[in-house]
């Protein structure tokens, strides 16, 4: 077998993802660190909800979801990073009493990243996918937009912390552009209705929303890959979730909205110009790829020997079979 | 057992959110005291209504309600250290709690429109309004004699686009007289929206301070939260210092407001949620399937005619009870309340503790039980001041510490030793 007979690979990849002289240059680093923290600072302050038990359930569920998929899909390299990004998402915006649930949208999550892929790309920002399919799916599950509070500081903490999370992801339209047409939308409908703007600052002031703006709208993997085509999604979310929030009235608007405008993407990538996100380390030269062939996470996997050690690499290449290789063959 | 309901607050409005899908009963109770002459409301419903959807319930059902989701204080007092026995819990008789209520934040007592249909309603004058310009219904009201407070009418106009209609409710004097109410009785409105909010922003306009809203929601799957505010859980299973039995309705008030304060204005407090069939402790029997139904309850059958009654062990009722409580103001509650129901069936109870020492003779060496319960006492004081902002040094003077008096309880342990 290949990867199942070696998990020394997978320790050394996950020890290697952890490796101090290079914890930072990642995003997901930050991202890691900043949704950490939420969890931390919902569970000490806000009481937000999130049972430890819950939380665990869903980040053991993750990784092991990431584990076996990259092992069927052949991967080189098991990257635990953006499974526990995906994780600590779900952690803090889907609420469930039900720990199999929890532990079905990780699975959901994960496996959507290696299932729904089109041209290269997983089509969906897995959390999101998985909360909304849950949320359609089963009473047991909910989101508690509220729960955040409106407290300005926070949420200006909260604007600050992501925004160092973008700024090294360097992918900050679709962000940016969602967050001015809504603020846009919202403020115009104050204006026509002729409520008070601190009505609309209320509802920009919330927690949730800005958790959603700045670490799952942002995901570079499943945004465009122009600028153009970045703000031009970014506002379509927003337009969106405005027409579900105040024509379905669902609290959850965002995420929905998120989730029905993924498909625009594959066809927002047909604008010319664009160039595929990897989550690459800042210094380091990509190698020739032969195959131009992309893992689910896309990550420069090459990138992290670089004392040339290919081992996992070709190992993946040459035993990696199963349902998720032939899938991947047949694009 | 002593409960803290309603009746505590000047000011309460309590309302009743019953829902399942997009169906709604809600139930607006009026605690209205002034001169019936002078009541009128205006209620913002999300969605156009008709004659039949309107109906006039009885108080007495909110008032069971208040009773059973109150936040209660459970006593128990310790057994006789000396005997061998688990200490056991005595529920004592409910408490009598000062009453005293006035105008509620739902109240209006002018404003509105164009009447599409007036009809009597038990003790009430319904109007139900439609109208395209708020302007129209400030002109209208001015004709019927109302004086339409500063600030209402953009609200109502708001409303408006938003496609809310309106009705207002007046005493009928005759009819009241005719039906023997004295209180004004809640009145009810069923309706079909996918929105699940509360319209608060009328009774903040030409509101003095802040106002208390309780909102009790009754649903199928779980706990109602609020979507667009910070629902949070109001501190629950203090231990509390004996002397607080006495002053249950002044602890639990002191200690809502620090709660308040602590969220900065911003948060609903949930105070009760469970399971309808059943409670532990009880502040009041559970409602029965008939007053749950009379609430609006639409999805439990009504009893069957005459000998079709089945005899059930104690049913499960389907029913999920909520009880919210905010103190709010436009500054802190901008914009309505939106709720949306969560799969959370955990049970909660605002439930606070009372322990009482043994206070008997001791005819034994009970060992360290005067300074356990002393250091227990000191904790019950700790946890009083914090929940309530009261001066410490007050609290600790207001306790009766055991064996304070008694000597040789605070005596090192060596000076026994060779007596």
């Amino acid at each position: 077998m290949s990867a199942a007979a070696n998990p020394e690979a997978a320790v050394a990849a996950f020890v290697e993802g952890m490796d101090t002289k290079r914890f930072m240059p990642d995003p997901r680093h930050y991202q890691i660190a900043v949704l950490s923290l939420l969890v931390a600072g919902g569970v000490l302050f806000l009481d937000i909800g999130i049972e430890p038990l819950g939380a665990a359930v869903i980040g053991i569920a993750a990784l092991a979801t990431q584990l076996l998929a990259s092992r069927l899909a052949g991967l080189p390299r098991f990257d635990p990073l953006s499974a526990m990004v995906t994780a600590l998402s779900l952690t803090l915006l889907l609420r469930t009493d039900v720990a199999a649930l929890g532990a079905l949208a990780a699975v959901l999550a994960i496996g959507s990243k290696f299932l729904l892929r089109i041209k290269g790309k997983h089509l969906f920002n897995p959390a999101n996918v998985a909360i909304v399919s849950l949320l359609a799916v089963s009473d047991r599950a909910w989101v508690s937009t509220g729960q955040w509070g409106s407290a300005t500081l926070s949420a200006f903490a909260l604007a600050c912390l992501g925004f160092l999370v973008l700024t090294k992801a360097r992918r900050a339209e679709t962000t940016l552009a969602f967050l001015l047409v809504h603020a846009g939308l919202l403020t115009g409908r104050a204006l026509w209705l002729g409520d008070p703007l601190a009505i609309p600052l209320h509802q920009l002031q919330n927690g949730a929303l800005l958790i959603f703006a700045f670490f799952m709208i942002s995901d570079p993997k499943t945004t465009p890959d122009t600028a153009a085509g970045r703000l031009l999604y970014g506002a379509a979310v927003a337009g969106a979730a405005f027409v579900i929030r105040f024509a379905w009235y669902e609290p959850s608007a965002p995420l929905v909205a998120l989730a029905l405008c993924a498909p625009l993407v594959p066809v927002l990538d047909l604008l010319p110009g664009g160039d595929r996100y990897r989550w690459r380390r800042p210094g380091m030269q990509p190698e020739n790829r032969p195959d131009n062939e992309e893992s689910p996470d896309a990550t420069t996997h090459e990138n992290h020997h670089p004392a040339g050690d290919g081992r996992h690499h070709v190992r993946g290449r040459q035993h990696g079979s199963g349902l998720l290789r032939l899938l991947r063959g047949a694009r | 057992m002593a409960r803290a309901d309603t009746a505590l607050y000047n000011r309460a409005s309590q309302v009743v959110l019953v829902r399942d899908g997009e169906r709604t009963v809600i139930t607006m109770a009026n605690d209205f005291q002034g001169d019936v002459e002078d009541f009128a409301v205006v209620i913002p419903v999300p969605t156009f209504i008709e004659r039949e959807q309107i109906n006039v319930a009885d108080m007495a059902l909110i008032d069971h309600l208040d009773a059973y989701t109150s936040p209660r204080l459970v006593e128990y007092h310790d057994a006789d250290p000396c005997a061998r026995y688990e200490n056991r819990a005595r529920a004592d008789a409910g408490m009598a709690l000062p009453s005293s209520r006035e105008a509620d934040g739902l109240r209006l007592s002018r404003g509105v429109v164009t009447v599409e249909a007036s009809y009597t309603v038990g003790e009430y004058d319904i109007s139900i309004l439609s109208a395209s310009e708020s302007s129209g219904l400030v002109a209208w009201l001015e004709e019927n004699g109302y004086r339409m407070p500063a600030g209402a009418e953009p609200v109502v106009r708001s409303y408006l686009r938003q496609d809310m209609r309106f009705f207002v409710a007046k005493v009928n004097l005759d009819e009241q007289a005719r039906l023997g109410y004295a209180r004004l009785r809640p009145l009810s409105v069923a309706y079909e929206s996918r929105r699940f909010m509360l319209p608060i922003r009328l009774g903040t306009v030409n509101a003095q301070g802040k106002q208390e809203l309780f909102v009790y929601t009754l649903t199928r799957s779980g706990r109602v939260e609020t979507s667009n505010y910070r629902t949070v859980k109001l501190p629950s299973n203090s231990e509390v210092p004996e002397y607080v039995e006495n002053e249950f309705a002044d602890f639990y008030r002191a200690m809502f407001a620090r709660q308040v304060e602590k969220q900065n204005d911003r948060a609903v407090f949930l105070e009760y949620a469970w399971d309808m069939a059943w409670c532990d402790p009880c502040a009041a029997d559970p409602l029965s399937a008939d007053e749950l139904r009379r609430l609006g309850v639409f999805w439990i059958d009504a009893p069957a005619a005459g000998a079709a009654r089945r005899p059930l062990a104690p049913q499960a009722q389907n029913v999920f009870v909520t009880r919210l409580h905010l103190r709010y103001d436009s500054d802190g509650f901008p914009e309505d309340l939106e709720f949306h129901e969560t799969g959370d069936r955990t049970n909660f109870q605002g439930r606070y503790v009372i322990r009482h020492p043994y206070r008997g003779a001791l005819r034994c060496d009970a060992g360290d039980y005067h300074a356990a319960v002393r250091k227990r006492q000191e904790r019950e004081a700790l946890a009083l001041a914090d929940l309530t902002g009261w001066d410490l040094a007050d609290i600790r003077a207001r306790i009766d510490f055991l064996g304070e008096d008694s000597d040789g309880a605070d005596e090192p342990w060596w000076k026994k030793l060779w007596k």
